[in-house]
């Protein structure tokens, strides 16, 4: 993506909501697309799913872990389940079904959390995820998936679909801002560069990937070149573009909205450390639960914003001397 | 496909199998005797005798499946499955148990005999696998039923009565669940650990159709299996009551036995009774 645009902020639908016609393009696609459902069809817009497919859509009540457990038996029997819950019940109350029924025997089992990170707002803490990044990428085999966009959520879900094995993919409640034209390409484990760079890189992921652009902007007029690329992949790393970003900038920031404990922060500095050393900042939630509150005054309030993420570019490149 | 083995025939089945038991547990200086013994008439009657399967097809895409969702058990289902003969279960390789690189893993492991449905070995899970791989089934129109196999103190798990509802709800009658009833779990008597009784009344009032059979009694085993077969409109749990260690004078009703590998002495004595 060069020369260098500006950022226009113009907000899309949520990711989850485009993973909700993503399933549906799915299911007329391939018959053995299968969905299954916690009693949250009208949140995770799985809901569209059951509208055209209903005998494909497996109401599972509130019981996470059986649900999972189902979908692993429907895998193993030729069906491509995606099931779908907010990504801390999927997560928390399904791991151990997604380890012993998912990771450990590989089985096709698509995982969509939705309302991940701090981002739903105000029903707080209890149904925010912010630990599901770290819990997902433990789980051996699976593809860990962070969308920034409608755009990226749909390619993303096409190419899970498409690809043999356990995968998670995180989406989020709120509307989210517009990274990608429509029919960029994606291709699992491979980043993109969003925005050129020479002097730092901000590696971000989700709904982090705008706030890194508007960063960039601010950053220019300021003299700092900051290239932004968008970690969609969060496991398997692409580990060339950290390799790459910390030999040719020699300075990276990773902006996430989740536990900086456990990341892609925390992930890229291990291939950093491995292959090319260099400082390194971090944007996320640190050491804490958020609380109730309108989701951009609680991206604020956490240190979740463009502004943050600037002031570690500034943090950075000081450490560069 | 084989022709049908008489109970007789059958009988002889389970005894060798539990003579491998007892034999791969002794080599392996650690296992599960106890869970093994007790399920061994209902494992063999399953793949001797109720299950379609085709030992030279394990990925036979029609065949019916089997989940030991009480893990531990492994070693009569690798016994069962390698008097079968199915190539991924070598019955010269029994006693290589738990050893490193057998494919013959403490608890079932897919990766190492694919033909195992799936890995098992942390309570709970198996009954929602086998349900899973019941709406798949329906959802193509086939005919091939699952079934899986749950330990008593297994049901203490919350998952297995999540599994329990989902099954009724959605009325998956190509599943039917087997309850090895032998009253142990590793700490002592199921009764004094955490009582599951009424147990009857519980699977009932879940929506299920419920038996009771006496689990080493082959005939009624397989009278039990048609039954569930041929019940229309819910899954059907066999509360198979069942002896721990049986065959084995001295392991039988013997909490010791749950997870405790015979002494080269304590084999040779289970050996001669198992004649």
């Amino acid at each position: 993506m060069s020369p260098r645009t500006k950022f226009e902020l113009k907000y899309g639908m949520a990711t989850r909501e485009a993973f909700g016609k993503a399933l549906v393009q799915l299911g007329k696609q391939n018959p053995d697309v299968v969905v299954c459902d916690a009693d949250l069809s009208k949140s995770t817009y799985t809901t569209y799913f059951a509208k055209e497919f209903p005998d494909r859509f497996f109401s599972c009540g509130i019981a996470e872990a059986n649900m999972v457990g189902v979908a692993a038996g429907m895998a193993s029997a030729g069906k491509i389940p995606f099931v779908s819950s907010f990504s801390c019940f999927v997560m928390n109350k399904g791991f151990e079904q997604l380890r012993v029924g998912v990771a450990y025997p590989n089985t096709n089992v698509k995982v969509v959390g939705t309302h991940s990170g701090i981002s739903i707002g105000e029903d707080g803490p209890s149904q925010m995820s912010i630990e599901e990044t770290s819990l997902a990428c433990s789980l051996p085999g699976f593809t860990v998936l962070s969308p920034a966009d409608e755009v990226a959520t749909t390619a993303l879900m096409m190419a899970s679909a498409a690809m043999k094995g356990p995968v998670f993919m995180r989406t989020g409640r709120m509307k989210a801002p517009i990274v990608y034209p429509a029919g960029q390409q994606f291709e699992i484990g491979k980043a993109i560069e969003v925005a050129p760079g020479k002097d730092v890189t901000i590696i971000a992921t989700g709904l982090l990937v705008a706030e890194a652009l508007r960063a960039a902007d601010t950053l220019e007029e300021e003299g700092i070149s900051a290239r932004v690329i968008d970690f969609h992949t969060i496991k398997p790393l692409d580990r060339e573009a950290v390799r790459k970003a910390a030999a040719e900038t020699g300075a990276i920031v990773v902006a996430e909205e989740h536990l900086v404990d456990g990341g892609l922060g925390v992930r890229v500095a291990q291939a950093a450390a491995e292959l090319h050393p260099c400082p390194m900042e971090f944007v996320g939630v640190r050491n804490t639960y958020a609380e109730s509150g309108a989701p951009d005054q609680l991206l604020d309030h956490y240190g979740l914003v463009a502004r943050d993420v600037a002031e570690a570019v500034r943090k950075v490149v000081r450490r560069k001397r | 496909m084989p022709p049908k083995r008489s109970v007789e025939e059958l009988q002889a089945i389970a005894k060798r199998v539990r003579r491998h038991v007892v034999e791969m547990i002794g080599a392996a200086k650690s296992g599960h005797p106890g869970g093994s013994l007790s399920a061994a008439d209902i494992v063999v009657t399953l793949y001797f005798d109720a299950m379609r399967l085709d030992p030279a097809r394990p990925d036979w895409a029609e065949r019916d499946r089997f989940i030991l969702s009480k893990g531990h058990a492994a070693p009569v289902l690798y016994a069962a499955m390698a008097e079968a003969g199915y190539a991924c279960a070598p019955i010269d390789k029994l006693n290589t148990l738990r050893k490193l690189g057998s494919v013959y893993q403490g608890h079932p492991d897919v990766r190492f005999i694919p033909a195992l449905e799936a890995s098992t070995g942390s309570l709970g899970n198996g009954l929602s696998l086998a349900l899973g791989m019941g709406c798949a089934a329906r959802l193509d129109g086939a005919s091939w039923r699952s079934y899986c196999m749950l330990g008593d103190g297994e049901i203490q798990e919350g998952q297995i009565w999540e599994a329990a509802m989902f099954g009724a709800f959605h009325k998956l009658d190509n599943v039917c669940a087997i309850l090895d009833y032998n009253r142990i779990q590793l700490d002592g008597f199921v009764k004094d650990i955490m009582e599951i009784e009424p147990l009857r009344d519980k699977w009932r009032s879940f929506g299920w159709h419920t038996l009771e059979l006496d689990g080493h009694d082959i005939p009624q085993i397989q009278a039990a299996l048609a039954e569930a077969a041929a019940t229309k409109g819910k899954p059907t749990v066999l509360i198979a009551h069942t002896v721990k260690g049986k065959g084995v004078s001295f392991m039988e009703n013997n909490p010791k036995f749950h997870g405790m590998a015979p002494t080269p002495a304590e084999l040779e004595l289970a050996l001669q009774e198992l004649q």
